[in-house]
């Protein structure tokens, strides 16, 4: 007996205005190239985590306007799409080198931080649900390490940014502060300067050589070889 | 006993002397002001037009913020800041419209009734002058012009105190040794945020306010705005470049001279 | 609408309960810096002058409030002021450019100019 084959569940969307049906489940990225449309633009790594993909989107008879990655947002019945593959944000330039971490530095390359109302919109607007307004006061009060912790999520989608009345740009604030806090105000790394002091005194320069100097045959052997557990070697020594 | 206490921006930056002698001068009398764990820029200026509500919100998420943390009453020492959110507090508490719509577009956070009160920390100090005498080890020995700027008393629903002859900062000087003089300046604004666009007229300001001090026989002017402690403090030395003869005078904040007094000698 | 209207409708007040008496102006700190004096600039507003939006009066008004607590009919001149810097702002029309101000100016100063200088 011939199976009956199961009937697709269709659902409506708008995109730009143009209504097409297309499979539920499906993310809207997909649908849209479900309905016969290419992505040029704004499509990147698919998994949610390039920011190119914001979306701006309105569910039938709500008033409210929400915000997402197409390629994580499944489609729902009377979406109305619209893609923002880019925005045009304002971005200071600047000298990592030159600039001066204390609590004026967010601020004086990017004054615009002083407008935040502090509406909350930019948190709402936020697909990765980063605590944006929180972030972008702290960097008003040029508490820079605060606001790179809270944006270290940030996928750069600039969505905060299109909606945001004081024409702030998030990302790029906390991309400075991220910047500021990774140079001058995080702990560095002990192990990692001795190491580099120590290649670059040559202490490895001699095994490089020889290495370099071995055939494919020799290499692979060596590494076939190699202490995959060093320190269970060492310990099985010591006991010896 | 411990107490809400907001911040602002600027005793995190510019006037951090400010909020560190303001803790310990409390602490010693007993009180501990415990910051909000989540506060947000008020605003500085209240938005005075019928129909801006979008920058009353700031002021607004603080007060809610403050009752979720459970304390009634929330202490603002920088005038500017007491100011607006005494002004949005009032708002709270007449304009029923107004708080129906900020409630709704605060749809994230629980609606606010205006049960907080705002409180200036010269109205605590006011009522403990007594156990500030205690404290006082090493009396201040000097005349002090008590400057008031305009937002600690200004518009009079707001004022810690009569508006046009207050008298909450000369009790504090005199119960801490000190001497008041009184300067007929003390409430005429510095300039406030004219400093940004507008320079000369705030140097002008600043020089005719310490000129005043200085015929009342005054050593020092006491301030309890940051802003008015940048402009009357940094902007003296434009003053010297216009007026040569002009003879410079310190500028503390009231809780600097607390620390100084209740210090051990 | 006319001038007087969107005045009174932005900041709430009678411009007709003024009969110049000139406190305000009086009490101003920042009278001497301005073009047009708090009084005048009331009385302009009322005749539909155009001037006033162009005057530089309502920039250099330090919203200080002492026009509004001395008023003997109980007009808030500082509500007059903030309707004209809004007639300006709302138009997109800044008053500063932030981007051009002094850099390391106290939080404070930066935001109450951002908030009254900037729509």
């Amino acid at each position: 007996m011939a199976k009956k084959k199961p009937e697709m569940k269709m659902v409506r969307i708008y995109i730009m205005g143009k209504e097409y049906k297309v499979p539920a489940g499906l993310t809207i990225m997909k649908a849209m190239e479900y309905a016969g449309y290419r992505y040029i633009r704004g499509a990147g790594c698919r998994a949610g985590f390039c920011g190119a993909c914001a979306t701006v989107y309105r569910k039938e008879g709500d008033y409210k306007l929400y915000a997402d990655l197409a390629c994580q947002t499944t489609v729902e019945d009377g979406m109305w799409l619209v893609q923002l593959p880019f925005t045009p944000a304002n971005k200071a330039t600047y000298d990592l080198n030159k600039i001066k971490p204390d609590d004026k530095a967010l601020v004086n390359f990017y004054p615009e931080l002083a407008r935040c109302v502090s509406c909350n919109t930019c948190t709402k607007a936020c697909p990765q649900e980063l605590d944006v307004m929180d972030y972008i006061q702290a960097s008003l009060r040029g508490d820079i390490a605060k606001a790179a912790e809270l944006s270290f999520d940030c996928i750069q989608c600039g969505l905060c940014a299109m909606r945001c009345p004081a024409e702030i740009a998030h990302y790029h604030v906390a991309q400075l502060a991220r910047r500021l806090y990774g140079k001058y105000i995080a702990p560095k790394a002990k192990h990692l300067e001795e190491r580099v002091k120590e290649i670059e005194e040559g202490k490895y320069d001699e095994e490089m050589r020889k290495m370099m100097k071995k055939s494919i045959e020799e290499l692979r052997e060596m590494y076939n070889s190699r202490d995959i557990e060093p320190e269970e070697e060492e310990e099985a020594k010591e006991a010896d | 006993m411990e107490v809400a206490y907001y911040p602002g921006c600027t005793l995190k930056t510019n006037a951090k002397v400010f909020e560190e002698s303001l803790i310990n001068a409390f602490n010693k009398i007993g009180i501990k002001l415990k910051e909000l764990n989540k506060w947000y820029c008020c605003g500085t200026v209240y938005s005075l037009a019928t129909d801006n509500l979008m920058y009353r919100l700031a002021a607004i998420r603080n007060l809610i913020k403050t009752k979720e943390e459970g304390f009634s009453k929330l202490i603002v020492p920088c005038s500017i800041c007491y100011n607006t959110l005494k002004q949005a507090n009032l708002m709270a508490k007449e304009d029923e419209e107004a708080m129906a719509k900020i409630n709704a577009f605060m749809d994230e956070e629980p609606d606010y009734d205006g049960s907080v009160e705002v409180l200036h920390p010269l109205q605590i100090l006011a009522m403990k002058l007594d156990e500030i005498k205690r404290m006082v080890k090493k009396p201040l020995n000097k005349n002090y012009a008590c400057y008031y700027g305009c937002l600690l008393l200004r518009p009079k629903e707001v004022a810690i105190d009569e508006y046009e002859m207050p008298t909450i900062m000369e009790k504090l000087v005199e119960a801490l040794g000190g001497s008041a003089v009184n300067f007929p300046l003390k409430n005429e604004c510095c300039g406030s945020y004219n400093v940004v666009s507008n320079k000369e007229a705030v140097v002008d300001r600043v020089y005719r306010i310490i000129t005043n001090a200085r015929k009342n026989n005054a050593d020092a002017i006491i301030t309890s705005c940051p802003l008015c402690h940048f402009n009357l403090k940094e902007m003296q030395k434009e003053v010297k470049k216009l007026h040569p003869d002009f003879v410079e005078m310190p500028v503390y904040y009231f809780s600097e001279l607390m620390e100084k007094a209740f210090k051990e000698g | 609408m006319s001038l007087l209207s969107k005045v009174e409708e932005l900041s709430g007040q009678n411009l007709y309960a003024c009969y110049q008496c000139g406190r305000c102006s009086a009490g101003c700190p920042m009278a001497d810096e301005m073009d047009l004096l708090p009084n005048q600039v009331i009385l302009l507003t009322i005749r539909g002058d155009e001037s006033v939006v162009e005057a530089k009066t309502p920039w250099i008004c330090a919203q200080c409030y002492q026009c509004a607590v001395r008023c003997p009919k109980n007009v808030d001149i500082a509500k007059i002021m903030e309707a004209l810097r809004l007639i300006k702002l709302r138009k997109n029309i800044d008053y500063i450019k932030l981007e051009k101000i002094k850099k390391n100016l106290p939080q404070i100063a930066l935001v109450a100019g951002a908030r009254k200088y900037t729509g």
